[in-house]
């Protein structure tokens, strides 16, 4: 209990730093910022540019416009975030699916491995950026029967194309993790693939697997909001950074609102993941003698 | 045969030979090998491993295995189980051929290291087999109960394999090895990892749980009063290719019950003399020698 309490408190003290620097340079830095030759190495110490860490809290609490019917901003802020959070989980499972049907593909076939972890490798290299938009107007012409493409699936899409890596790697190794006294432990028990597979492969693969899912949830979120913002889609957090980042001049404060924002986000979605982990708590044990 | 401590390989249980040997086993015996070499394929050329095994184990006999490493022990243990296949030969377990008796689990199997789940508990573990083989959670629970009670460790059911020390975990999986109540069991140096202490308790264990079972049991070991303990025969194996070079029954008096005492018994030494000698390849009339003394 006291080791959960000591991390808490680390925590918080690691926030309670940032905080404290992030004032002290506003303090004591030049307004202009520290310039070496014709290069800004630190930024200016503007309210414009710096506001006070309480300033920018604040500002949470009041309305996002001055219309009299408008929010606050900490609610616009929950609402695009969860939206965010919606289609980066959607992501985040689509990537799960793909990514562990990679790895039990590349488990089974030598050959597969061999013909597709370079690949899969390969695909991460490509900007984000550049095929977004490529993406959303490809989906905008997918119209099977009554489904039709969505603008938050491309979103969606792509967040999964960012969130599978990370599990297909990690799913195989995990995969490949049983030591060979238990492959052949199954083996004398005439266990057929499926079985061994339920029984040992999937078991032995947790401890691989929860750091890669919780790896791809946070590239999930990060593909989420990227996404939002290059191919434009209303309603998230990625679009009001880019809303708020535009009102900046006028109110420097509220642009850091829906920075708060993703931050909280992609904590709670890596958290959701070590939950999971505490579930599954068992098949973290290893045969070692107490 | 004027020489039944040093039967010739191919010999079957030797025929007026030890008390408590098995004599013409009943039905089929448990494991017929027949002329069986092995040979592995390496990145350095081949390799052979077997040369000319021939042996027979009847049923609810108990054979030992022993040699120095390299010998092939573990490999021919590995061909009764259908983990590795004769490059010739023939294995057949219970007239079967070594893969349909995989099949149709007639062996249970432990090796050197206990190889738990370590995800699973120890209840868990040992009812993995008849998991896998659908037997009904009801009648699953009260066999892991009584396989738990016959090796001790029926209060450690809900533990996890951590939480116990190498004895036990080694109980564990003899008892998983017995789950599904096999007529031959397969045992790979089971007790190599345990101290000395441990070992000699396992042992009488094991001999009691098999006289409880009547399984016959192919044992690999490495130790000479270990084999002498357990075994109704002994199998000395010479390396490189791995052969056999002798056989021995065990004659250990004619209440040859393995009990502690028998440590201490004479028979029991003179038995570890022969083996030894067998094991150091002395020349025939040394062995012959033993029987006078």
């Amino acid at each position: 209990m006291s080791r959960r309490w000591s991390a808490v408190a680390w925590g918080a003290g690691g926030v309670l730093v940032l905080v404290a620097l992030w004032e002290a340079y506003k303090f004591l830095g030049p307004a202009d910022g520290v310039v070496l030759g014709t290069t800004r190495v630190l930024p200016r110490t503007t309210d414009l540019a710096m506001p006070h860490v309480w300033d920018m809290l604040g500002r949470l609490a009041e309305p996002v416009t001055r219309s009299p019917s408008a929010p606050p901003l900490w609610g616009a802020i929950l609402l695009a975030a969860l939206t965010t959070l919606g289609i980066a989980a959607a992501g985040w499972l689509v990537g799960v699916v793909v990514g562990v049907g990679l790895a039990l593909v590349m488990q089974r076939w030598r050959l597969a491995e061999w013909g597709l972890l370079p690949w899969i490798v390969l695909s991460q290299t490509v900007p984000l950026i550049a095929f977004a938009p490529v993406v959303k107007s490809w989906g905008s012409r997918v119209e099977i029967g009554a489904f039709e493409w969505q603008d938050w699936m491309s979103v969606a899409l792509i967040a999964s194309y960012l969130a599978f890596f990370p599990i297909a790697v990690g799913a195989l190794k995990g995969l490949q993790s049983p030591d060979r006294i238990h492959a052949e432990l199954m083996q004398t028990y005439a266990a057929g693939y499926w079985a061994t597979l339920r029984k040992l492969r999937f078991p032995a693969a947790v401890p691989y697997l929860l750091p890669a899912l919780r790896l791809g949830a946070a590239n999930a979120v990060v593909g989420a909001v990227v996404a939002e913002v290059s191919t434009g889609l209303q309603g998230g957090i990625g679009r009001l950074l880019i809303q708020f980042a535009g009102q900046a001049s006028g109110d420097p404060a509220k642009a850091w609102g829906p920075i708060f924002g993703a931050v909280v986000l992609g904590l709670v979605a890596a958290g959701s993941v070590a939950l999971l982990g505490a579930i599954l708590k068992n098949y973290r044990r290893t045969e070692e003698t107490a | 045969m004027t020489d039944p401590t040093t039967a010739p390989a191919v010999a079957a249980p030797a025929g007026g030979g030890a008390p408590d040997a098995v004599a013409a086993p009943p039905g089929t015996p448990a494991v017929e090998i027949r002329g069986v070499d092995k040979t592995f394929d390496t990145r350095s050329g081949l390799v052979p491993a077997l040369d000319g095994i021939d042996l027979t184990v009847a049923e609810g006999e108990f054979v030992s295995l022993i040699g120095p490493s390299g010998c092939g022990k573990s490999t021919l243990m590995r061909l009764i189980a259908d983990l590795d296949e004769p490059t010739s030969g023939e294995v057949r377990v219970f007239g079967k051929t070594a893969r349909q008796a995989r099949r149709d689990q007639d062996y249970g199997i432990a090796f050197q290291q206990a190889g738990l789940l370590p995800w699973r508990t120890v209840a868990a573990n040992v009812a993995l087999p008849l998991e896998l083989h659908g037997v009904a959670s009801a009648s699953r629970r009260d066999r892991v109960a009584e396989l738990l009670e016959m090796v001790g460790l029926a209060d450690f059911a809900d533990r996890y394999p951590d939480q116990l020390s190498g004895g036990m975990q080694q109980r564990v999986a003899i008892a998983r090895a017995l789950a599904e109540r096999p007529r031959l069991l397969l045992m790979d140096e089971p007790f190599g990892a345990l101290d000395e202490m441990t070992r000699e308790k396992m042992q009488a264990e094991l001999v009691r749980i098999c006289a409880e079972t009547g399984a016959a049991v192919v044992f690999v070991t490495h130790s000479i009063p270990e084999a002498v303990f357990l075994s109704d025969r002994v199998v000395v194996m010479s390396p490189r290719p791995g052969r056999i070079q002798q056989v021995v029954s065990m004659q250990l008096g004619a209440d040859a019950s393995r009990t502690e005492a028998l440590r201490e018994e004479r028979a029991f030494f003179e038995m570890v003399t022969v083996v030894r000698e067998a094991l150091h390849g002395a020349p025939a009339g040394g062995a012959r020698g033993v029987e006078t003394r």
